[in-house]
């Protein structure tokens, strides 16, 4: 059952148009045009080497494009724009510093005071269930709980915006219900989520909108249940029946 | 071999009853090694980390540069710097020869650029990790030397460390710009080649000892930081 917000919250509005990003002659990311906004998280799918993490990298300004605008809100992004982001990797970078440290590195960084931090990470730490590993060093916690570390760090200063690439993609099944669990409740709390997944079983149960990457271009984006009952495209029927290589 | 057993049981009361030569030796030995680590690490860290993380033209050459300066001869160095500090040198003038200034100036050349060179792999190596996570959450490039220097600390201790194992075992270059003076520049490493040469093993191997034990206590250090450092149970790099 998802729990996110009715529409008409307030949400942020992230618009892309015309990216493009070509290397060694090779068109990599040719986004025509891309309007995410609204409740409940965007997943962004499509098969390896189509432009999904680029697509992510370009909207949190990791990359710079050959060409073209990202928009957040109307304003053409910028570093303001940027600090109001975050991002999650793949494989979880994990401060070489214990599991409290971690979040106390970025509610510094957001100039909170010492109480306020301490009242902040305890917060997060039972967010994630993690809050009996606050003094245990960050690198030594599995891999699961480095990911739930890494999500909670990154909504630790309260973004706007969260983009994940493929959060889940090295956990058993019982970790990564514990991150869609994180992810749900950011999303109800008003998080704009943005997440790349193989996954087309997760898309499912996270999905509020679903946009199919394919050969670097935007195939399709739909409301999930329209994309995965009927799916227009020929990519997309291709990807869910099955198709591996755009 | 019995001469040298009564040698080496000397020696060894020698060090036991803590014979006051011995330890101004011992004592001015560690004070030089370590100012000249303590600097050259003040120098050798920045410069690394600024080679790890910094984008320049020669930036290529300056890292080849410093790993091969990594492996100076202390004679050649402690020749260079004599030329500098003998009276006709540039720096003649601050009468420095045959002072503990001059072995911690040789010195401070010669592991500067182990500490450089061993700084600029670790932060380089950190770097590559941490680079767009330390962007995403908003560290240009300059702020975030400072998380890269701090996470890197462990593996640093060991560059330290490695510093002044180089510079507690050289004789080269300490012999030449400081003169092997008794109670004034008399080390330990240039103690034990003097008194080998006259015949006094007793003194010789004492020191020999001590050097040793530092080496094995230095060696023992780096080895331990080196394991704290490593992957734990659960590392996350096999993600």
């Amino acid at each position: 059952m998802r729990d996110f917000p009715l529409p008409g919250s307030e949400y942020p509005r992230l618009e892309a148009t015309a990216l493009k990003i070509a290397r060694g002659g090779k068109t990599l990311l040719d986004v025509a045009s891309l309007t995410l906004d609204g409740p409940g998280p965007t997943l962004i799918l499509g098969p390896n080497g189509a432009g999904k993490s680029l697509l992510l990298r370009c909207l949190h300004g990791l990359i710079e494009a050959d060409s073209g605008q990202i928009w957040q809100d109307d304003r053409p992004l910028d570093a303001s724009q940027r600090a109001r982001q975050a991002m999650v990797f793949q494989r979880p970078v994990l401060l070489r510093r214990s599991v409290a440290a971690n979040l106390d590195f970025v509610l510094k960084r957001q100039g909170m005071a010492r109480k306020a931090r301490a009242e902040r990470i305890h917060e997060l730490l039972c967010e994630g269930g993690l809050q009996d590993k606050a003094r245990q060093s960050a690198r030594s916690l599995s891999v699961g709980e480095g990911q739930r570390l890494a999500i909670l760090r990154a909504l630790a200063a309260r973004p706007e915006i969260l983009f994940l690439d493929e959060p889940t993609s090295a956990l058993d099944p019982g970790a990564t219900q514990k991150i869609e669990t994180l992810i749900r409740r950011a999303s109800a709390r008003g998080t704009k989520i943005l997440m790349v997944t193989h996954d087309i079983g997760q898309a499912r149960r996270l999905g509020a909108d679903i946009v199919l990457m394919w050969g670097g271009k935007v195939a399709e984006h739909r409301p999930a249940h329209g994309f995965f009952e009927t799916p227009q495209s020929q990519a997309a029927q291709a990807f869910l029946g099955g198709a591996l290589v755009p | 071999m019995q001469d040298f057993a009564q040698e080496f049981m000397t020696a060894l009361s020698l060090i036991l009853s803590g014979d006051s030569e011995l330890l101004n030796i011992v004592f001015l030995s560690l004070k030089v090694s370590l100012l000249a680590v303590f600097f050259g690490a003040l120098v050798g860290m920045p410069l690394g980390a600024a080679l790890a993380v910094g984008r320049f033209p020669g930036r290529r050459a300056l890292i080849v540069l410093v790993n091969a300066l990594m492996g100076l001869p202390p004679v050649v160095v402690g020749l260079c710097v004599y030329l500098m500090l003998s009276r006709s040198g540039p720096l003649g003038v601050l009468q420095l020869l045959y002072t503990p200034t001059a072995m911690i100036i040789a010195q401070f050349v010669l592991v500067t650029p182990i500490i450089a060179a061993l700084t600029r792999q670790t932060v380089e190596s950190l770097d590559a990790e941490y680079t767009e996570q330390l962007r995403s959450l908003g560290l240009s490039r300059l702020a975030s030397v400072p998380v890269l220097l701090w996470d890197g600390r462990i593996a640093l201790l060991t560059a330290f460390l490695a510093g002044f194992g180089r510079a507690i075992a050289e004789v080269g270059a300490v012999i030449i710009v400081g003169g092997n003076i008794n109670h004034v520049t008399r080390v330990m490493t240039t103690t034990i080649a003097l008194e080998t040469s006259k015949g006094n093993l007793s003194l010789a191997l004492a020191l020999g000892v001590i050097l040793i034990a530092i080496a094995i206590a230095v060696n023992a250090a780096v080895s331990l930081l080196a394991r704290g450092a490593a992957p734990q149970r659960g590392e996350l790099s096999h993600a």
